[in-house]
């Protein structure tokens, strides 16, 4: 596979096209968890019941289309090599767990990778939306038609008191993860995101970093969703997080144009030390590459580098993880090569670009 | 940078630690960092789990033994999960856990989703007529009361008005289609 097919093929449709404040929000996910109303779930590990499910929407749902989700595709596990599962996880189109389930799992993705529906991932049904930037009400409005269009042929388990019945108690009721992916590095590099971060906890939604642990999040990348599943109409949980990130995005504005004021040259130099790092480096670690992907895409997104689309960093974060590095070199790299590897690939990624 | 414990390999964990505000960062390399206990990826689910049952609030303020006993023998008839097992997992086996542990759902929800227990989202159209009007009953139920509060008089009798009609509709289709 030459780089140039696989970039293409790393990156979805969907995240190549703009949306609403894409500069801070890089995208956003709605995700509804449902069950067979006859059949146990999959944590109960029948695997004849739940082969049944699979075969049901192959044979319902294969090459079928839903209005902008053209030709779902359902893929079984069992047909994938392991680095196209790993592939599909780096993509976010389907979960590590599902990976792992060899004989019951499958997606049925959207042509446009913007739907994948995980079958006999934790629930029977898994149904994800992906929108560019900060798209929630409609994200959620299309999911919802989606699982209509599911609902016609499907009798989901669904209780008037509990509502829709899943495999883990944290997702009773709507079913419903709504989230966001936001690239804060001025409320980073401000020091606001400690702060920031228990208070939006006090509000039931929770804040992590996408890469890396707890506060320190890798390439100021974070996902704030909701926990409240149940007891919230859906329209209720989305607004509340959709008020919460609109402040966030107000804040990160607001800190954006204090460090450009504060800092000037000096954030610039940064910025450009960062874009020298990248496009030079022999050597990388992962914890140094996010920062500087992170330092380049806030110059992109205040007009100081010009010519380095704004997908680079969401593409490179997830092209330049260890375990996807491996991957992609086919064979298993010690640190050090791992980090020779990955500024190989930085390289030649930021040449494909001029 | 050297791992701190062998002082060998290239250190390539790289762990924080913040108890009661003291931050300390530990950095390791792969094998002693699995040494250590700092890399069990393959119990990651588990910790989750254990979060997740530690939840549960079980066999608190009952008589410890006699709960135990009960819960023990509580099994669901459908799928075969005994409540212990939902408990040690923290996962229902199949839809109709729900109607076997009923009993004991009510203070796991609570404390899952910040005091609620009851739905109150999308209800599938399959489930239909009556549901959706005993929802709509409720909601008109909660606007009466705050037309009365807000003394909107003229106001809340119409929504009196629905009411009654919404009622009656109930009561027509009473072992109807729901």
């Amino acid at each position: 596979m030459s780089l140039q097919n696989f970039i293409n093929d790393a990156i979805s449709p969907w995240l190549n096209t703009e949306g609403v404040d894409n500069d801070i929000v890089l995208s956003s996910r709605i995700r509804l968890a449902r069950n067979f109303e006859q059949v146990p779930f999959p944590t109960s590990g029948q695997e004849d019941a739940l082969t049944k499910v699979l075969e049901y929407m192959e044979q319902e749902f294969d090459q079928q289309s839903y209005e902008d989700f053209k030709q779902f595709q359902l893929v079984k596990m069992n047909n994938l090599k392991p680095i196209e599962k790993r592939v599909l996880v780096e993509k976010h189109l389907i979960s590590p767990e599902l990976s792992d389930k060899d004989q019951t799992g499958a997606a049925l993705i959207s042509k446009n990778e913007q739907a994948s529906v995980m079958v006999n991932e934790e629930d029977h049904l898994r149904i994800q939306l992906y929108y560019p930037g900060f798209e929630l009400t409609k994200a959620l409005e299309k999911a919802q038609e989606l699982d209509n269009w599911f609902e016609d042929k499907i009798h989901y388990a669904f209780d008037e008191n509990r509502g829709y019945l899943t495999s883990c108690p944290t997702n009773v009721g709507t079913g419903l993860r709504a989230s966001v992916m936001m690239h804060l590095p001025a409320l980073s590099m401000t020091n606001q995101m400690n702060n920031l971060i228990p208070e939006i906890n006090k509000l039931g939604l929770v804040v992590r970093g996408i890469y890396g642990e707890g506060s320190e999040a890798l390439g100021q990348l974070y996902q704030i969703s909701n926990q409240i599943t149940l007891g919230k109409s859906e329209e209720d949980i989305v607004e509340d997080l959709k008020s919460v990130v609109q402040q966030v995005i107000e804040n990160e504005r607001r800190a954006r144009d204090w460090i450009m004021e504060q800092l000037g040259i000096q954030l610039e130099d940064r910025i450009f030390r960062s874009y020298g790092i990248l496009s030079n480096c022999r050597i990388i670690q992962s914890k140094e590459a996010a920062k500087c992907l992170s330092d380049v895409r806030l110059g992109i997104d205040l007009g100081l580098i010009k010519n380095v689309s704004k997908t680079i960093l969401n593409e490179l974060m997830v092209l330049t993880q260890p375990a996807f590095l491996q991957q992609y070199a086919k064979k298993t790299l010690g640190p050090n090569e791992r980090d020779v590897f990955r500024a190989n690939l930085i390289r030649e990624r930021l040449q494909l670009e001029n | 940078m050297n791992c701190q414990r062998c002082q060998e390999r290239e250190a390539t964990v790289h762990y924080t630690q913040v108890i009661n505000g003291q931050k300390t960062e530990i950095h390791l390399c792969e094998q002693c960092a699995e040494q250590e206990g700092y890399m069990n990826f393959s119990n990651d689910n588990l910790s989750i789990h254990q979060l997740l049952t530690s939840m549960f609030p079980f066999d608190q303020n009952v008589n410890q033994k006699q709960s135990v006993q009960t819960t023990h023998r509580l099994t669901c008839d459908r799928c075969g999960t005994t409540y212990q097992e939902f408990r040690n997992r923290g996962k229902f086996g199949c839809s109709h856990c729900y109607l076997a542990f009923e009993s004991y759902l009510n203070p796991i929800f609570r404390r899952v989703h910040s005091g609620n227990t009851k739905h109150v989202g999308k209800i599938p159209k399959r489930i239909g007529g009556n549901l959706h009007k005993q929802r709509e009953l409720e909601q008109l139920q909660n606007n009466l009361q705050q037309l009365i509060h807000d003394e909107a008089f003229e106001e809340a009798a119409q929504v009196r008005d629905e009411i009654r009609q919404l009622k009656e509709d109930l009561n027509e289709n009473k072992g109807g289609d729901a």
